[in-house]
């Protein structure tokens, strides 16, 4: 009972993980897997390829998001403005597409689209992530401005109705939406890649260590030689990039853009997020987390659609309740 | 009949077992001394007494009474009341809010005048002049520090627990905190005292307990024991001097700083670091010792004439070009600056120096090796190097920060408050730490508040003052009366004599 503890009592008993918070760090994972069983126990349609394949291309929009949300999470900052940059970046890409001489031939104007989609996207990261280090404001309030500014533009730039792509235009877009490579449809692929490289990224780069470093402490990286401003901009811009490649995929799924493109985007990206494990107030997170939060969230919805237990008009209240719940487990695994 | 009892107690963390059948009584209104080094159980043992965790066994008395606290306002209510190292106070709250926080005066309103009356009244009492009406954000750390023991008094403590109160005061605000004490002894309070600072021990308390590895091996009259014998007691073995014979330095200069100014802190601060040299800066808190070095790194705003590193002028606009061209700075505020103390050891350690594991990926492995070799290189005690950096004690989280600077390779090193927090064993290493680099030629320069200190390691003393260089000190003439006495303005130096105008820059 007395027995000397020696060196080890140099430092202070190191608490072992829990089996409560090891489940918790799963948490997200082990959630998705249970609505997966009781939405195939409840409609055996749940587990086809063609229903499978319909929640994971609808997931992909907002996860490419997400995964862009992720990096500004992580470094302490937040971007509401994804939805109506969407909006914005949809509406602006058809507008110059449509107005480019057909001379360029269909991909070339294709490709140019795409371009100025990913340019608009990086622009407006970099708008945002200038104004907030240099400008000294909180992203919060930068990003509800813009919010409210892309859509707005976007609203004036279509006089309120809808903003359409040309007939042979919008032909020869749409596989990029509706085409397979390999059995796997388009937009799968991309998130699949956009999740890598973002995983890749966060965990074995520089980079990716400066923006956990500066989340979870931004003095500590300031003083420790990392140059917090920059880190902090590309966060931006990766979420400016992250939410013109989800749009240049969705844009050829309807054709047009209208003032309720990408409503609400902003929030199931970061409930995507928040969902996956990342901490709101930044300094940890994981890329994976965020996939499965996307396609959690996407889950729902399919769910309440092949089934009758619960109307569809009550989705985002389950998503809500969902959120809160994941929210509980992991205030639990802090505590422990 | 002792104000406080500990009998047979026990704590119990998981497997760890670190206090093992504690037993010592405090008397009615004493001082009462409680030292050890990190992790000895002192922090668990207050802990228990202020109602913060419970004994795993054994009881501890109040008055004679067995008292068993559910939570700190339990213990509150019995006039027993702990002051944290890092405060709790508010800070965008006032000092009368403070004082009165969770008892506030009045009925469905506030009584806002009465509270201010009271909390003045109280501040009177204690002798701090601090107006109750002032934001807790806008005071100095001791001036907290005398609210912080205002708003227990106005709680009717009879039992005091301070934990490491002088750790960032100085000298002079040391002297005025033990008037205090001693006021509130010959008042009938009981304290107990937490320190690492042995002479202040000494000096102030009756009675000294000494904990090591959760047993108390020794507990008698201070009288009867000199802070050396107190030191040996904490480590359990013979302590050699604390510090290391100096060196000689060189005569090549490593860094020459040339009219450098801080607005509203330093005002054209100008010196040389050689080659081998251990450059002290004292100073009393606040008197812009930091801020200056935090200027030099860009890390506010500043006017610079020129620096030097080893002969060549450079550029430094961030602590990453300070870090390139050679200079690296060890922040004082361990936590807030110094390390990410939710992440792991492995990516604190690296992350100055991130550059040499980009392959373009990180080499965990090699960053993994480097963790090694530096928990060796450095003395980096833990059970295992897979933890948190906040798991590790004060003395072994300092020792990772001053690594994580090193691995920069640097040829001037500037440590501000380089033992801070940090117990007698791993104070001793980094001693001798920073003597080895003042040896193989790096120039060093440490900023501190413990006088003892700076006159041990340094070759050169270089005393601020409201934001000047008013004097500097070497040889014989490096004592303490003289830093004092320059610290304190009553004796200036010609050449930088104080005008009317930097009185002006002194902080609000």
């Amino acid at each position: 009972m007395t027995t000397p503890t020696g060196k080890s009592s140099d430092n202070p008993p190191v608490p072992r993980a829990s089996l409560l918070s090891r489940i918790g760090s799963l948490g997200p994972l082990l959630g998705l897997a249970a609505l997966m069983i009781v939405a195939t126990a409840l409609n055996p349609d749940f587990l086809t390829i063609s229903n499978l394949s319909n929640v994971l291309t609808r997931a992909a929009f907002i996860g490419i998001i997400a995964v862009g949300a992720t990096f500004v999470i992580i470094s302490g900052g937040i971007d509401l403005s994804v939805g109506s940059m969407a909006a914005l970046i949809a509406g602006s890409m058809i507008l110059i597409m449509n107005a480019i001489s057909p001379g360029v031939g269909t991909l070339g104007i294709i490709a140019l689209g795409m371009l100025c989609a990913l340019l608009i996207g990086a622009g407006a990261g970099l708008l945002h992530g200038t104004v907030i280090t240099r400008g000294r404001i909180e992203p919060f309030i930068v990003t509800l401005g813009t919010l409210g500014i892309f859509r707005s533009v976007l609203t004036y730039l279509s006089q309120g109705g809808s903003i359409s792509l040309g007939n042979d235009l919008s032909d020869a877009y749409s596989p990029v939406f509706y085409g397979k490579l390999l059995g796997i449809p388009i937009p799968i692929l991309v998130f699949a890649a956009v999740a890598l490289l973002g995983g890749l990224i966060l965990n074995r780069t520089r980079y990716g260590r400066y923006v956990q470093a500066t989340g979870s402490n931004e003095q500590v990286a300031r003083y420790a030689a990392v140059n917090v401003t920059q880190v902090k901009i590309v966060t931006y811009v990766i979420q400016g990039l992250c939410v013109a490649l989800a749009t240049l995929l969705y844009v050829p799924r309807l054709g047009s853009a209208s003032p309720s493109t990408g409503l609400l985007w902003e929030l199931e990206a970061i409930a995507a997020v928040i969902i996956g494990g990342t901490a709101l107030k930044g300094g940890s997170g994981r890329i994976w987390g965020t996939v499965v939060g996307a396609i959690l969230l996407v889950t729902i919805e399919n769910v309440l659609n092949l089934t009758s237990i619960i109307s569809v008009y009550l989705n985002a209240a389950v998503q809500g309740v969902v959120i809160i719940i994941v929210a509980f487990m992991q205030r639990g695994k802090k505590a422990g | 009949m002792p104000a406080a009892e500990f009998r047979e107690v026990t704590k119990v963390f998981g497997p760890v077992e670190v206090l093992h059948g504690v037993r010592f009584a405090i008397a009615a209104g004493e001082v009462h001394a409680l030292i050890g080094e990190n992790g000895a159980g002192k922090s668990t043992l207050m802990k228990i007494l202020g109602g913060y965790q419970p004994p795993s066994s054994g009881e501890v008395r109040l008055a004679g009474q067995p008292v068993e606290f559910r939570s700190s306002r339990d213990a509150e209510a019995r006039g027993v009341v702990l002051i944290h190292q890092e405060f709790n106070l508010a800070d965008d709250l006032s000092v009368a809010q403070n004082i009165f926080l969770g008892r506030e005066l009045g009925g469905a309103l506030l009584d806002d005048a009465a509270m201010n009356r009271e909390a003045a009244a109280a501040l009177a009492r204690l002798g701090v002049p601090i107006a109750p009406t002032r934001k807790v954000r806008d005071l100095s750390v001791p001036q907290k520090q005398l609210v912080e023991i205002a708003k227990a008094l106005a709680r009717d403590a009879r039992l005091l627990i301070m934990d490491e109160p002088t750790a960032s005061l100085t000298v002079h605000e040391t002297d005025v905190l033990f008037d205090l004490i001693r006021k509130l002894r010959s008042a009938g309070v009981t304290i107990l005292y937490i320190s690492h600072k042995l002479e202040e021990v000494k000096a102030l308390a009756d009675t000294v307990t000494v904990l090591r590895d959760g047993v108390v091996v020794s507990s008698g009259p201070a009288s009867e024991l000199t802070p050396h014998q107190m030191a040996n007691l904490m480590v359990g073995r013979e302590l050699e001097d604390m510090f290391p014979p100096k060196g000689t330095p060189e005569a090549a200069e490593v860094l020459h700083v040339e009219a450098l100014s801080v607005p509203g802190w330093a005002q054209d601060i100008s010196f040389t670091l050689h080659a081998g040299e251990v450059l002290g800066f004292a100073g009393l808190v606040g008197s812009g010792r930091t801020e200056l070095f935090e200027g030099l790194l860009g890390l506010r705003p500043r006017t610079l004439g020129q620096v030097r590193l080893a002969g060549k002028a450079v550029r430094l606009r961030s602590p990453g070009d300070a870090a390139r061209a050679g200079l690296v700075y060890l922040s004082e505020d361990r936590k807030g600056k110094g390390l990410l103390v939710d992440f792991k050891l492995r990516p604190n350690l690296t992350l100055t120096t991130l550059q040499h594991y980009a392959r373009p990926l990180l080499d965990i492995g090699a960053e993994q090796r480097a963790l090694e070799r530096a928990a060796q290189e450095y003395g980096i005690r833990s059970g295992r190097l897979d933890v948190e950096a906040r798991l590790l004690s004060g003395g072994n989280q300092q020792k990772l920060a001053l690594a994580r600077i090193l691995e920069a390779g640097p040829q001037v090193i500037v440590l501000d408050e380089p033992t801070r927090g940090v117990d007698v064993g791993a104070k001793r290493e980094i001693y001798l730490l920073i003597q080895r680099l003042a040896e193989s030629g790096k120039g060093v320069i440490v900023i501190s508040s413990e006088l003892g200190e700076l006159l041990g390691l340094s070759q050169r003393l270089l005393v601020v003052r409201e934001g000047r260089i008013v004097g500097e000190l070497s040889g014989a003439e490096m004592n303490e009366q003289e830093v004092i006495q320059y610290a304190t303005g009553l004796k200036v130096a010609g050449s930088n004599a104080m005008s009317p105008h930097s009185q002006a820059l002194e902080r609000t």
